[in-house]
C-alpha cells in the first residue's frame, strides 16, 4: 500500500476519494495490525513525508491506543499489550526520534501519541527507559527537541498515574522542568512548555513540596515565572499557582504575602487572561477554606487532617478593596452574552466566595464602596454597588444583613422599574433574588417582607418580567426565592392574594416572542414550578385550574407538523418544560386526597399526552415525561393498570437506553412507582421487565450509578408480586450474590466507597423486598438456600466498618425480615452467624432514630424465629 | 496544552429546578418503598401480637378506675396495637383484608336471649350500610371496609383528620372509629370508639366508650355539615338501656338512617377484635330488608346456603374460635374439585336440615356447591348459620325478647319481696 497517498486521499475534500481511502486503512488495520501501526509510525517519523501524513498518521496510531468509551479503551489497551515486543520497539524509538523533528507539527503529535503508550505501558511495568531517554541529553538538545521534550513530559504526567513514577524519576522530571522553566532559559518556547508541563507535574511532586528546600525552589521559579515579559507564560505560571493553592493549600503560608501582591498587581495591571487567572488564585483558596471550615465546622484539633489557615481573613483589608475595583471593569452587554467571563465577573464571584469564607467581617469593607457608588451617575458605578451588595447576602448573619436590607429593598424596588441602564436592572433583579434566597423565609427570624411591602414587591417583580429578556430571566428568578420563602407558611400564604396574577404573568413570559432568550422561558417555567410547589390548599383550586391550561399546552407541541430541526429542538425544550411542570402539579395535586380525586379527572388526557410525547427524540423530554408519569402512578394507585398497555414499550425502551443512563436510571424508579401502584396487577409486564433489568445488570456498557436503583427495584416487584417472584428468584439471587461478593470489600476513595455504600443499600433492599414478598407463602423455604449467603454479607460489611446511616438501617431490618419470613429455619443460621448479635445491639444503641426503629423490628423477629 | 477553562456560575442558582425536580422524585421513591416495607413488617409484629395476646376476661372497670391508672402504663399496653391499625390502614392485599376483618369486634347473631338484658346491655338500631373502621391520623382520614378495602380517603373534622394547623392535636395524635357508613345521608354513624385523640378506648367498657363518644365527637365538629376540611358527616347513633322502653324505642323509633336490625351490647364488654358473644346482632322483617340471606344475584335461595372452611382430616367448621365442626367433605369431591385445607367452601342446607343434641349440634344436611367468593375472608360463624336457620324454622321474634325482659324483672322483684318479707 501506498499509504502517503492513502493518507492524503483521507483528508481529500473529495468525499468519494475520502471515504475510499478511509476504507483501505480500515480494510489494512484488520488484515495487519501491526504492519498498519508500524508503517504509520515510519510515515510520521519520515522527513521525507508531507506534514499532512506524518500529523494524520499520528492520529491514527493515538486513536488505535485510546478511547473515550471505557469498554473500547479496555480492549485498545489489552491489543496494544499483546502486539509483537519487536514491533512495539521500532514504533517507540520512531516516536522518540520524531521529538527532534524539525517540523513542529510532527514533534507535537509524537510526544502525545508518546503519552498514550506510556499510559499504558509504565503501569504494566513496560518500557522503564522512557523517562531515562527523555532526559538523557535534555541540555544538549536544540530548543526545538528540548521544547519537544518538555511537552512530551507534560503530556506524561497528564496520562500516567503518580504511583507508577517512582520517586527518582519524578526528581529527575521536576528537574528538568523547573529548570526549563527558570528566568534563565532564554527560549519562551522552551519555558513555555516548562510551565505547562509543570502544571501537570505538580501532582507528582508531594514528596517535594514536602521539602522546605526544594519547595522554596519550586515556589520561587512559578513566581518568577509569573512575572514573565511573554503573556502565555505568565498565564500559565498563574494556573499553576491556582492548582497549587488546591493541591498544597496546606504548604502555602511561608509565600502567601508575596502571592498576594503578585496577584494584586496582575489584577490591576496585567493582559485578562493573566488577571482571570490571579483572581482564581483567590477564589480558589476560597473555596479550599470554605470546605475545611464547613468539616470541621470552625472547631480545630490538633489532629485536623487540614488545618485552616485563615489566609483570606487576613487578606481581605486588601484583597476586598481590590476586588471591589474589579467590579467597575464591566463589558457592555456581558448580561446579554452566555459566554461572557471578564474582571468584573470573576471578581464579582470571587467576593461572593470571600464572603462566604468571612462571613460578618466583610460587610464593613463594602458598605461605604456600595454607599458610594449606587446613586452615582455612571451606570458603572450602580451596577458594582448593586453587584457588590448582592455577592456579601450570603455569608454574614441575617443579623447584620437584615439592618441593610430594610434601608435597600425600597431603593432596589424602584432602581428595578426606573434605571434607564439594563444592565443595571439585571444586576438589580439578581440582587433581589439573592435577598429573597437568604433572608426570608421561616428560619429568618426577623421578616424582611411585611403585609405592607409584600404587595410593592409582587408587582414590581411581575412588572419586571415584561422587561428584556435577561432583566425579565432574573425576575422570574427573584419570584422564585420569593415563593420559596414560604414555602412552610402554614395553611395561609401571603401570595394567595396574587397567585392568580402571578400564574397569569408566568405563562404570558412563557408566550413572549423572545421567550428563548436568556433562558427566558425555562426561568418562567420553573419559577411556576416553585409557586406551585409552595402553594397552599387555599389556593389548590386554581392550581388545579391550572392543568387543563398546561395540558392544552402540551397538546399543541405534540400536534404533528413537519419541523426544522431548529424548531424540533425547540419544541423539545419546551415539551421537557410542560412536563417538567406537570409532574410538579400532580406531585403537589396528589398529595392531599381532596385535590387528588378531582386532579384524577385529567389522568387519562394526561397519560395520553406523555404517550405521544414519547415519539419524541429527546433524553432531557424523556426523562421528563418518565418522572411525571412515576409521579401520576403513585397518584393513580391501582387503576394506572388501563394505561400499561400503552405504555408498556416506552418503559422498556427507557430500560434499554444505556447512552443516557439517567433516562434508564429514572426509568427504574419508575417501575418501583409502578409496582406500588400496580401490586399484583404488575404481574403480567414482570417477564419483560425482569429481563431487561437483569441484561442491564450484566451489562457493562451502562452506567454504573444505575445499578443499585435496579437492585432496589428487585425488591419492589418482589414485595409487589409476592411468590410469583419465584420464577425470577434464581437469576436475581445470583445477581445479587455477586454484587455482594464485590461490596462487601472497600478500597478506593472516598468516591468509591459512596458508591459501594449505594450498591449495598441496593443489594439490601432487594433482599428485603423479596422476603418480604415471600411472607406468609408456602413458598418460603425457597429462600432458605441463600440465607447463609445473606448473612455471610451481613457480617461482612458489619464486620468492614465502613457502613453509612443508611446501610446500616437497611442492613438490621434485612436480618429482621430474614427472620421473620424464614422463621425457625433461620434460627440457628443467626445464632451461629458471627456478628449478627453485635450488629444487632450495635444499632439498638443506635442514635438514628431510623436505624433504632429497623433494630427492633429486627430483634422483635429474631426472638420470635428463636422461641418457636 | 492549552490553558485551563476557570469560568464559574455567574449570577445563577446552584442547582437546576430540574435535578430538583429529580432529587425530590428520588426522595419519594425512598419514602414510599420505606413505607411499604415498614407497613409490611408492621403488619406482621401486629398479627403477632394479637395471637399471643388472647382474650382473657378482665375484671370490670368502673370508669373512675381507669382514669386512675397511669397514662404511661396505659398507653404502652395499648399503644402498639393502635399504631398497628393506624399503619395498617394505608395497606392493600389480601392479608390486610383478613387482618383488617380481625380488628373489628364481630358481634354474633342472638341465637337465645341473653340474661339480664334490662340490666347489663344497650340496644340500639344498626344503620343499614356498610361497616368500616374509620382511621384519621397524619392529617388525613382513611375508611376501610370489613375486607379491608378503602372506601373512603378524605380531610375530616375528627382530631389529625385534616390537614389544618389549629396546633391542637399534636404528631401522635390519630383516632379509631368503629362506624357503619350510610349511602343515602353519606353520612358514618359512629357504633364505637376505638381510639380518640391518641387516648386507646381498647380496654375501657362499652359504658365508658359510649359515653366518650357522645360528649367527644360532637365536641370535635365531627357532626357538621361537610365542608373543604371535612368531607362527611359523622353521626352517634341514639343508645337505649335495654329495657322495655329501651327495645321498644330501638325497635320502632323513626331516625335519619335505615335500620338494619338491632344491635346489644353488654354494658361492660371491654373492645374485643373478631367474633365475641358480648355483642349481638338480631334482625325480624319490621327493623332490617335484609332478614334471610340472599344469594349472589341478591334472591333468596330457595335453600339455606352456608360458608365453611375446609381443614386437615376434610372436616368442615365455622370461623368461630373454636371452629364448630359441622361435618367431612367426601375425599372424592376435594379430589375431583382440587381443593386444599383452608378453603372457604359454599353448602346449601338440605332437607335434613340441622339436628341438636343436648343444645349442642349433632348433624347437618350438607350439600356441596362450590368455592365460595374470593373476596371472603372467613366462614359463616356458627350463631349466624344457626340464626339464619331459625328465621327460616322458628325465628326469635321480638316478643321474645321482650317477654325475656319483662320476665327479668319478675324475677328480679320476685326475690326481693321474699327477702322484705323474710
Amino acid at each position: 500500500m501506498e499509504v502517503t497517498q492513502v493518507l492524503l486521499n483521507a483528508q481529500s475534500i473529495d468525499g468519494a476519494v475520502r471515504k475510499n481511502a478511509e476504507e483501505s486503512l480500515k480494510h489494512f488495520q484488520e488484515q495487519n495490525l501491526t504492519g498498519f501501526l508500524l508503517l504509520l509510525s515510519g510515515e510520521l517519523v519520515s522527513e521525507e513525508k508531507p506534514v499532512e501524513t506524518r500529523k494524520l498518521s499520528g492520529l491514527i496510531l493515538k486513536n488505535a491506543l485510546d478511547a473515550k468509551d471505557q469498554q473500547r479503551k479496555v480492549e485498545l489497551v489489552q491489543r496494544w499489550l499483546s502486539l509483537d515486543g519487536n514491533a512495539k520497539s521500532q514504533i517507540k524509538a520512531g516516536l522518540l526520534k520524531t521529538l527532534s523533528s524539525p517540523v513542529s507539527d510532527a514533534r507535537s503529535t509524537a510526544s502525545q501519541v508518546i503519552a498514550k503508550v506510556a499510559g499504558i505501558e509504565l503501569p504494566h511495568k513496560q518500557w522503564p527507559e522512557l523517562v531515562g531517554s527523555l532526559l538523557s541529553n535534555v541540555h544538549q538538545l536544540p530548543v526545538h527537541a528540548k521544547q519537544a521534550t518538555l511537552e512530551t513530559l507534560g503530556y506524561l504526567c497528564e496520562e500516567v498515574s503518580p504511583d507508577v513514577i517512582d520517586q527518582d524519576q519524578v526528581n529527575k522530571i521536576l528537574t528538568a522542568v523547573v529548570q526549563g522553566m527558570s528566568a534563565s532559559e532564554g527560549n519562551a518556547d522552551v519555558r513555555l512548555a516548562a510551565t505547562r508541563a509543570l502544571y501537570n507535574a505538580l501532582g507528582f511532586a508531594q514528596a517535594n513540596f514536602s521539602n522546605d528546600m526544594e519547595r522554596d525552589y519550586l515556589m520561587r521559579v512559578v513566581c518568577e515565572a509569573t512575572l514573565s515579559p511573554e503573556v502565555r507564560i505568565r498565564q500559565a505560571a498563574f494556573e499553576c499557582l491556582v492548582s497549587i493553592s488546591s493541591t498544597y493549600y496546606e504548604k502555602l503560608a511561608p509565600y502567601i504575602q508575596d502571592i498576594f501582591n503578585i496577584t494584586a498587581k496582575a489584577v490591576r495591571e496585567d493582559e485578562e487572561p493573566v488577571a482571570l487567572q490571579a483572581i482564581e488564585f483567590w477564589s480558589s483558596i476560597c473555596d479550599e477554606e470554605i470546605d475545611i471550615l464547613e468539616e470541621y465546622g470552625g472547631d480545630f484539633t490538633g489532629d485536623s487532617d487540614i488545618p485552616c489557615f485563615y489566609f483570606i481573613k487576613q487578606a481581605i483589608p486588601a484583597l476586598v478593596p481590590m476586588l471591589l475595583e474589579t467590579l467597575l471593569k464591566q463589558e457592555e452587554d456581558q448580561d446579554q452574552d452566555e459566554g461572557a467571563w471578564n474582571i468584573a465577573m470573576a471578581g464579582g464571584t470571587c467576593l461572593g466566595l470571600v464572603a462566604r469564607t468571612v462571613g460578618d467581617d466583610i460587610v464593613p469593607l463594602v458598605v461605604p464602596f456600595i454607599e458610594e457608588n449606587i446613586t452615582k451617575q455612571d451606570w458603572r458605578q450602580r451596577e458594582a454597588a448593586t453587584y457588590a451588595f448582592g455577592s456579601i447576602l450570603e455569608g454574614p448573619s441575617p443579623t447584620k444583613l437584615i439592618p441593610l436590607v430594610n434601608v435597600a429593598l425600597n431603593f432596589m424596588l424602584s432602581a428595578l422599574t426606573k434605571d434607564p441602564n439594563s444592565h443595571v436592572k439585571d444586576t438589580t433583579a439578581w440582587t433581589l433574588g439573592r435577598i429573597f434566597e437568604f433572608l426570608h423565609g421561616s428560619a429568618v427570624d426577623s421578616p424582611i417582607i411585611t403585609q405592607a411591602n409584600c404587595q410593592q414587591i409582587v408587582v414590581v417583580l411581575l412588572q419586571s418580567m415584561k422587561d428584556t429578556p435577561n432583566v425579565a430571566e432574573k425576575a422570574c428568578g427573584a419570584l422564585y426565592f420569593l415563593a420559596q420563602g414560604y414555602e412552610e407558611v402554614g395553611p395561609s400564604s401571603p401570595l394567595t392574594p396574587f397567585f392568580q396574577e402571578i400564574v397569569q404573568s408566568l405563562l404570558t413570559v412563557t408566550h413572549r416572542e423572545d421567550a428563548r432568550e436568556s433562558r427566558l422561558r425555562t426561568a418562567a417555567y420553573e419559577t411556576l414550578n416553585e409557586v406551585v410547589r409552595c402553594s397552599t390548599d387555599e389556593t389548590a383550586p386554581l392550581v388545579l385550574q391550572l392543568v387543563p391550561v398546561i395540558i392544552m399546552e402540551l397538546h399543541n407541541t405534540v400536534e404533528g407538523q413537519k419541523l426544522s430541526s431548529d424548531e424540533r429542538e425547540k419544541q423539545s425544550e419546551l415539551q421537557g418544560l410542560l412536563c417538567g411542570c406537570l409532574q410538579v402539579i400532580i406531585q403537589k395535586l396528589g398529595s392531599s386526597e381532596s385535590t387528588k380525586y378531582l386532579f384524577l379527572q385529567y389522568a387519562d388526557q394526561i397519560m395520553g399526552l406523555f404517550l405521544s410525547v414519547f415519539a419524541c427524540r429527546s433524553a432531557t423530554v424523556h426523562e421528563e415525561a418518565m418522572l411525571a408519569i412515576g409521579a401520576l402512578a403513585y397518584a393513580t394507585g391501582p387503576d394506572f393498570v388501563k394505561y400499561m398497555p400503552e405504555f408498556y414499550r416506552y418503559l422498556e425502551m427507557g430500560l434499554q437506553n444505556f447512552e443516557e443512563y439517567q433516562v434508564c436510571a429514572v426509568t427504574v424508579g419508575v417501575v418501583g412507582d409502578i409496582c406500588r401502584a400496580l401490586e399484583e396487577k404488575v404481574v403480567p409486564y414482570c417477564d419483560g421487565i425482569m429481563t431487561q433489568l437483569l441484561k442491564n445488570l450484566s451489562s457493562n456498557q451502562l452506567h454504573r450509578s444505575v445499578k443499585p436503583p435496579i437492585f432496589s427495584c428487585f425488591g419492589d416487584i418482589a414485595l409487589a408480586v409476592g411468590e410469583y417472584f419465584e420464577k425470577y428468584l434464581m437469576w436475581a439471587m445470583s445477581a445479587l450474590q455477586s454484587a455482594a461478593e464485590l461490596s462487601t470489600h472497600t478500597t478506593g476513595d472516598d468516591e468509591l466507597i459512596e458508591y459501594i455504600n449505594t450498591l449495598r443499600n441496593g443489594i439490601l433492599e432487594a433482599y428485603s423486598g423479596i422476603f418480604q414478598g415471600f411472607k406468609n407463602s408456602p413458598k418460603t423455604q425457597l429462600l432458605i438456600p441463600y440465607a447463609p449467603h445473606i448473612l455471610q454479607f451481613l457480617d461482612g460489611i458489619y464486620m468492614e466498618k465502613d457502613m453509612d446511616d443508611v446501610v446500616m438501617k437497611t442492613a438490621i431490618g434485612v436480618l429482621g425480615d430474614l427472620a421473620d419470613t424464614l422463621g425457625s429455619h433461620a434460627a440457628s443460621l443467626i445464632q451461629q452467624s458471627v456478628s449478627s448479635k453485635d450488629f444487632l445491639n450495635e444499632c439498638l444503641s443506635s442514635e438514628d432514630v431510623m436505624i433504632k426503629e429497623s433494630a427492633e423490628w429486627a430483634k422483635l423477629a429474631i426472638s420470635r424465629a428463636i422461641s418457636v | 496544552m492549552a490553558p485551563h477553562d476557570i469560568r464559574r456560575p455567574f449570577k445563577r442558582a446552584a442547582i437546576s429546578d430540574q435535578q430538583k425536580r429529580r432529587e425530590l422524585s428520588l426522595l419519594r421513591q425512598a419514602q414510599n418503598r420505606r413505607d411499604a416495607q415498614q407497613q409490611a413488617r408492621c403488619l406482621a409484629s401486629s398479627i403477632l401480637s394479637l395471637q399471643s395476646a388472647a382474650p382473657e376476661s378482665q375484671p370490670e372497670q368502673s370508669d373512675t378506675e381507669i382514669e386512675t391508672v397511669p397514662e404511661s402504663e396505659q398507653e404502652s399496653e395499648a399503644f402498639s396495637k393502635d399504631l398497628d391499625v393506624r399503619q395498617a390502614s394505608k395497606l392493600r392485599g389480601p392479608e390486610v383484608r383478613k387482618w383488617f376483618a380481625r380488628q373489628l369486634m364481630l358481634p354474633e347473631w342472638m341465637i337465645d336471649v341473653p340474661d339480664r338484658l334490662a340490666q347489663d346491655w344497650y340496644v340500639f338500631a344498626r344503620p343499614a350500610g356498610k361497616r368500616c373502621f374509620v382511621v384519621s391520623s397524619n392529617g388525613t382520614t382513611v375508611s376501610r371496609q370489613r375486607n379491608g378495602s378503602i372506601l373512603h380517603h378524605f380531610p375530616s373534622a375528627l382530631p389529625a383528620g385534616a390537614k389544618i394547623r389549629d396546633g391542637s392535636g399534636s404528631a401522635q395524635s390519630y383516632c379509631i372509629l368503629d362506624c357503619i357508613f350510610h349511602e343515602l345521608d353519606q353520612t358514618y354513624y359512629v357504633i364505637d370508639m376505638v381510639c380518640w385523640n391518641g387516648y386507646s378506648l381498647y380496654d375501657c367498657t362499652a359504658e365508658f366508650r359510649f359515653y366518650w363518644l357522645n360528649s367527644k365527637l360532637e365536641e370535635s365538629g365531627a357532626c357538621n355539615a361537610p365542608s373543604h376540611y371535612h368531607k362527611f358527616r359523622f353521626s352517634a347513633v341514639p343508645v337505649y338501656n335495654c329495657d322495655s322502653s329501651g327495645l321498644y324505642s330501638a325497635y320502632t323509633g323513626v331516625g335519619p338512617y335505615a335500620k338494619d336490625g338491632l344491635l346489644f351490647y353488654n354494658k361492660h364488654a371491654l373492645y374485643q377484635t373478631g367474633n365475641t358473644p358480648l355483642a349481638l346482632v338480631w334482625k325480624d322483617e319490621n327493623c332490617s330488608q335484609y332478614v334471610i340471606d340472599t344469594d349472589g344475584k341478591g334472591e333468596i335461595p330457595s335453600q339455606q346456603q352456608v360458608v365453611l372452611e375446609l381443614q386437615d382430616d376434610r372436616k368442615l367448621v365455622t370461623s368461630d374460635d373454636p371452629p364448630v365442626l359441622f361435618g367431612c367433605l367426601d375425599g372424592d369431591i376435594i379430589e375431583k374439585s382440587g381443593l386444599h385445607t383452608g378453603n372457604l367452601l359454599r353448602f346449601a342446607i338440605g332437607d335434613g336440615g340441622l339436628s341438636f343434641a343436648d343444645g349442642k349440634l349433632e348433624k347437618a344436611d350438607l350439600i356441596y356447591l362450590g368455592k365460595s367468593n374470593r373476596a371472603r375472608a372467613f366462614a359463616d360463624s356458627y350463631s349466624k348459620v344457626l340464626f339464619q336457620f331459625m328465621v327460616r324454622h322458628s325465628p326469635l321474634k321480638i316478643d321474645d325478647l321482650l317477654a325475656s325482659i319483662n320476665s327479668a324483672n319478675d324475677q328480679e322483684k320476685t326475690p326481693s319481696d321474699i327477702e322484705m318479707v323474710g
